[in-house]
């Protein structure tokens, strides 16, 4: 366990130095790894160890993005203050859809269905409020400076982004190894044995649900002010919420490493697909794309590449070769 | 808000219900028997709206008349897409069923987008802007075509499902699928049979649409999010709760118009998908939930 620990802390220190020796695009490339990875991380604490599939991150994303930017329009609040208010408001409205979905123990489709369709409500009523910017979106002035979370240059986007998902490593961790995540994955293989045994299973979801929610809102201020803009077609579509999990999906979901794996692996092949394709002037190319990776994926590694990892890796960091997870 | 135009949005939003139930009824009828959701299923409608404007716009074919080759096209892709994908997925983990089928939802939706492109098309059709008054209210002649043909084709689903051979199989393999394996029925055939009905329903609804609004690549999900609504409503798997959800619906999205911009009309239809799942979960019609 040492070894594996010492060698993600090489990995960071490299991380750490990085920016020195890279230019513009790929500090760019890096921020969008952290970032995808950070989100997919996000959802993997709701669906990866509850396993309530959920279709709407997008959703808490935007309320995360959305709140900061208006608290600084018209409070001039700085985003590193808003990014809470929006967190809170974005868990709040998750706690409110994790109750109609788990009250009645409502599992599987019934609750994506719920996700997604509050993610589009959200949507409407962001393409439809002009205090929100209606379907042009909020422009956010550019002033540069560290209370303004906006900068000239891109290293310290790549700093924010590589905390916020270190801060959600450490985060899932700790949840992973505690009472509540263990719980979690208890209810996600057998509800009613976990129910049996004393588990409040709907607790423990509702906590889930309210921390991948916190969590996913305070990457919508870190977006909104690395973009400046906002609108509800890039930040609360479906599409933005297939982005967000397909991370987790193909790297592992419900391991603590598995939303960072898929990220690093496919956010570089995605964005070259992306520019290469937008050349070309193909745009739904990319998303099919996409969708033939989902299945693929389901059909050939349902539980992502971190299987294949772990029996390559994990002899040389385990002394003695750990049983078969779960 | 008088009177009169309450009554006009109802008698448009009914006769657009007719056809909301049909879509409805092809995601009931797949989910009753299989246990899966169909989340390409706006996204399939959208396609086949396509082919009829496509057929229409080349060879000024109507899109009635192209109704029964818009079906059969679907319901060929739907057996397909039961055969090769759906098929494998029905003993998986729900989760990795959800995935697959919103992955088949994706590449239908940008399908659809790379061959036609991202811009509304609405094509002349014969019918489009005749109309006729009964009383205070006036009727729009394709509407009332596509709530005729749209409830007659339900029916005739129904009647299908009840009274035929292949109908009563389908229903055996929903209702005990290891039994009627036992007693040798072919199943994966039934499935396939099944989910291209459910398509050839959507199909047949994306003909019937063309003439009442414009098609946009990017306008199924909605559809998609409607149908589970209304299967909601009506009770998961129940196919005369789709009926009566498609028309309860459809009232009260048109309705929803008078005090909400119509772009914002789905908003109607999921607030009363929250009610209902607060209040009765298992639908109006369905008793297992």
């Amino acid at each position: 366990m040492n070894r594996l620990y010492s060698f993600l802390a090489v990995i960071l220190g490299i991380l750490l130095v990085l920016p020195r020796v890279l230019n513009n695009y790929w500090l760019e490339i890096f921020i969008l790894i952290f970032y995808y990875a950070y989100l997919g991380q996000c959802w993997n604490i709701l669906t990866g160890y509850s396993g309530n599939i959920s279709l709407g991150h997008s959703l808490y994303l935007g309320i995360g993005a959305y709140t900061s930017t208006r608290l600084a329009m018209v409070l001039g609040l700085t985003p590193w203050v808003g990014m809470f208010a929006g967190a809170l408001l974005a868990l709040v409205v998750g706690l409110f859809i994790g109750f109609l979905g788990f009250r009645f123990g409502l599992r599987g489709v019934y609750f994506v269905l719920i996700t997604i369709s509050f993610a589009e409500i959200g949507r409407l009523i962001a393409l439809h409020m002009d205090s929100l910017g209606s379907f042009m979106g909020l422009f956010i002035d550019f002033k540069p400076g560290f209370w303004n979370m906006q900068f000239r240059s891109n290293v310290p986007y790549y700093y924010i982004a590589l905390g916020l998902l270190l801060f959600s490593l450490i985060v899932v961790r700790i949840f992973e190894t505690s009472k509540i995540g263990r719980s979690l994955v208890a209810i996600r293989e057998d509800e009613e044995a976990a129910e049996s045994l004393g588990v409040n299973t709907f607790r423990y979801k509702m906590g889930a649900i309210a921390l991948s929610a916190f969590m996913t809102a305070l990457a919508g201020t870190f977006d909104a002010n690395r973009i400046f803009h906002l609108n509800p077609e890039r930040v609360m579509s479906m599409g933005m919420s297939i982005e967000i999990i397909l991370r987790p999906i193909i790297g592992g979901m419900g391991t603590v490493l598995g939303p960072v794996v898929g990220s690093f692996l496919i956010t570089l092949p995605a964005e070259w697909i992306r520019a290469y394709l937008s050349e070309v002037g193909r745009p739904g190319l990319h998303m099919v794309i996409y969708g033939l990776v989902l299945i693929l994926v389901v059909f050939f590694f349902p539980r992502g590449v971190m299987p294949f990892l772990r029996r390559v890796f994990d002899p040389m960091f385990f002394s003695r070769a750990p049983k078969e997870k779960e | 808000m008088n009177a009169e135009l309450v009554l006009q949005l109802a008698v448009q939003g009914f006769l657009m219900g007719g056809v909301y139930s049909l879509i409805a009824l092809g995601l009931s009828l797949i989910f009753g028997v299989m246990r899966v959701i169909n989340f390409a299923h706006g996204e399939m409608m959208v396609f086949s709206m396509f082919l009829t404007i496509t057929v229409l716009l080349h060879w000024g074919i109507e899109p009635y008349l192209f109704l029964p080759a818009a079906a059969a096209i679907m319901f060929a892709i739907g057996y397909g897409i039961q055969r090769v994908f759906v098929n494998r997925i029905l003993d998986m983990p729900e989760a990795m069923q959800v995935l697959v089928l919103v992955g088949m939802g994706i590449i239908f939706e940008n399908s659809t987008l790379m061959i036609w492109g991202g811009s509304d098309i609405s094509p002349k059709t014969r019918l489009a802007l005749s109309s006729f008054r009964l009383g205070p209210v006036s009727v729009d002649v394709p509407r009332l075509i596509a709530f005729g043909l749209a409830v007659l084709i339900t029916l005739a689903v129904l009647f299908f499902l009840k009274k035929t051979t292949v109908g009563k199989a389908i229903r055996a393999a929903a209702d005990n699928r290891f039994g009627a394996l036992i007693i040798g029925t072919r199943i994966n055939r039934l499935y396939g049979i099944c989910f291209g009905i459910g398509a050839a329903c959507v199909g047949a609804a994306g003909s019937l649409l063309v003439p009442l609004m414009p098609a946009k690549a990017t306008m199924g999900a909605p559809y998609t999010l409607i149908s589970f609504v209304i299967v909601i409503l009506g009770g998961m798997g129940s196919l005369v709760g789709a009926l009566v959800g498609g028309l309860f619906i459809g009232v009260a999205e048109s309705l929803g118009s008078v005090f909400l911009p119509s772009t914002m009309k789905q908003v109607v239809s999921f607030s009363i998908m929250v009610l209902i799942l607060l209040l009765r979960p298992q639908g109006l019609f369905g008793g297992k939930g």
